[in-house]
């Protein structure tokens, strides 16, 4: 049913001030059409430059739906393509990373392509002569994306062309990635292992809005974060010194009053970051050697002020999550309108002791792996809300909390930690993101 | 004196409380040193340094087996249950005079939870060492064959 298709008005009256419709989490169709507008429109976060560390060295990832494949040329210059042949379409690299050598083939029939996704050679070429194939689109090679930014070595790609730039598109909200590359002594990061994956049978923006949900984690994580704490007094007998796990698992149960003052920033474009004056991961033991290290490289002050920056989550919309003081980047990945595959990446501060390393790892496998029990509280919830919101008693989900009348949308502010503002400020930029190409938007507008 | 029988027994009795959910005595298996570790790489080395799905200690251990209990453990609402299909563990090694014990064991292991069941295969090593005269777990370590995919939650211990 073509409810939402082409009707821009009809999408952007599914959301509201203070409250979403269910569609938005539910509907297949709105599903289709967030890969088709949503993921296309917007700046999409495809992999770390580390990853493509030497010529020949790809990675590939999807943009919505659309299978696309990065790759490091022999210049050194690194280029997104559609993942796909120009002859059959056959996918030109189907593992997630790896090394093609001086240029790729296709298995199917053995047509190349050079790194820089020119087209290199096709077998018996004189089959083509008098064809008028110089004129064809596959003459052209790998369609290239052109909207491809490297920034501090995060890689992003931006399939449409609608006129926001990168540099409008993430505004200020870049100093998240900068305060967490600022982190490595060598102001370099590098991916040096697989992240976790973990499926979720929910829609993916009920992950992205709970990255800066502050008032869940004393509720839903009671279970996991508050049984840690009991077991740990129980069992600490004479020890004086907080174990690393429990260091990571005690901040989820800080009480309201914690996360209303530690503040959320919201930027415009539907990014923000909660623990603005301080987060769950301010008070972790200082590790050997680091302060050092930190001071050595960028002097005292600047030091300071880089590690004094402790921000909790950080949404890059549309579907990425940058926690600097960990390292970790978390991918919410769209399968469909009820699956979400999570890839949580850890970062290896170049430079820095190998303990910040296990630290982050640790925490990435507390919370964010198949595995982990703080997972498994957050999946619960998600999953119960994605069948709760199969109810027609109340189609709209409320997203009310501390709400002012007049409230601006696309602005920089700070406010209260506790406030849902975040949520409303991802979901203004969704209704943008996808009505920005819906022709019956252009229509209106005449 | 431990043989490869005690050694055997030992992983059928565990795989059997871990089935039949007699949590505490699966723990009082583990030497207080003892470790549970599933690895996220092929043949992986280390823990600590590369990504793991679980490296827990005798307190996150105790923690995991609390929280299954839960009041308000609401992923447990309704509770999982488990089955571990063993093959006949192989003797890696069984040394008394240099208290080495370890076996590796090929799994098959389901766990359901209301109407629905996922089903794992691996591979179980154990490193074990002798306490008076029985068998405590130094290391359990847990390889699946399929450590890369996605999965969702695995809420008990394969």
């Amino acid at each position: 049913m073509d409810r939402y298709r082409n009707n821009a008005f009809a999408v952007e009256a599914l959301v509201r001030d203070t409250e979403v419709h269910r569609d938005v989490y539910v509907d297949p169709e709105i599903f289709e059409l967030e890969m088709e507008h949503l993921f296309p429109n917007s700046w999409i976060y495809i992999g770390h430059a580390s990853q493509l560390s030497k010529p020949g060295d790809f990675i590939t990832a999807n943009i919505g739906r659309q299978p696309v494949l990065a790759s490091r040329h022999t210049d050194g210059a690194i280029h997104v393509f559609y993942n796909r042949c120009p002859h059959k379409g056959v996918k030109i690299a189907s593992e997630p990373c790896g090394n093609t050598g001086k240029f790729f083939r296709c298995p199917y029939h053995a047509w190349s392509f050079k790194t820089d996704g020119s087209l290199l050679a096709i077998p018996l070429r004189k089959g083509y002569e008098g064809t008028g194939f110089g004129d064809a689109q596959a003459n052209e090679g790998l369609s290239k994306i052109r909207n491809v930014v490297v920034y501090r070595d995060f890689i992003f790609a931006q399939l449409n062309d609608n006129g926001v730039s990168f540099a409008d598109y993430f505004g200020e909200s870049l100093s998240t990635i900068d305060n967490m590359v600022d982190r490595s002594p060598e102001g370099k990061l590098a991916v040096v292992a697989a992240p976790i994956r973990y499926m979720h049978t929910c829609n993916w923006k009920m992950l992205v809005e709970n990255q800066t949900d502050t008032c869940h984690p004393m509720v839903a994580h009671e279970s996991s974060a508050g049984t840690a704490v009991k077991v740990w007094k129980r069992e600490q007998g004479a020890s004086t010194e907080t174990p690393m796990a429990v260091q990571l698992y005690g901040p989820f149960m800080s009480p309201y009053e914690f996360y209303e003052q530690s503040g959320i920033r919201i930027w415009p474009n539907g990014h923000g970051h909660t623990g603005v004056a301080n987060s769950i991961h301010s008070n972790y033991s200082d590790i050997e050697g680091y302060l050092g290290q930190m001071v050595a490289a960028y002097g005292e002050t600047r030091a300071h002020e880089i590690l004094g920056d402790v921000r909790h989550n950080t949404v890059y919309f549309p579907n990425i999550m940058v926690k600097g003081a960990v390292a970790i980047l978390r991918n919410f990945i769209p399968i469909a309108v009820d699956k979400t595959l999570v890839e949580s990446w850890v970062y290896r501060l170049v430079g820095a002791p190998d303990k910040l390393y296990e630290r982050a790892l640790m925490y990435n496998r507390f919370i964010n792996a198949p595995t982990s029990i703080v997972g498994h509280d957050d999946l619960e919830m998600y999953e119960r809300a994605q069948e709760g919101l199969k109810s027609n008693g109340n189609q709209w989900v409320n997203l009310q909390r501390l709400y002012e009348a007049g409230e601006q949308a696309d602005v920089t502010a700070v406010i209260n930690g506790t406030s849902e503002r975040q949520m409303r400020n991802q979901f203004h930029a969704w209704a943008k993101f996808m009505t920005i190409d819906m022709d019956s938007h252009v229509e209106a507008a005449e | 004196m431990i043989t490869e029988k005690t050694i055997t027994d030992f992983i059928y009795r565990e795989a059997d409380l871990l089935d039949t959910m007699q949590w505490q005595a699966w723990l009082d298996l583990f030497h207080p040193e003892g470790r549970y570790w599933m690895p996220l790489e092929w043949q992986q080395q280390d823990p600590v340094l590369q990504p793991s799905l679980m490296y827990e200690d005798l307190l996150l251990l105790k923690v995991r087996v609390e929280r299954l209990a839960g009041e308000r453990t609401f992923s447990q609402k309704p509770k999982s249950r488990c089955h571990h299909l063993l093959q006949a563990p192989q003797i890696v090694a069984c040394d008394p005079e240099a208290g080495l014990f370890k076996a590796r064991t090929s799994y098959i292991y389901t766990e359901t939870r209301g109407d629905l069941l996922e089903r794992f295969s691996g591979w179980a090593s154990h490193d074990l060492v002798q306490i008076g005269d029985g068998l405590k777990i130094k290391l359990k370590r847990v390889d699946l064959v399929n450590f890369d995919a996605p999965f969702g939650n695995i809420q008990l211990f394969m």
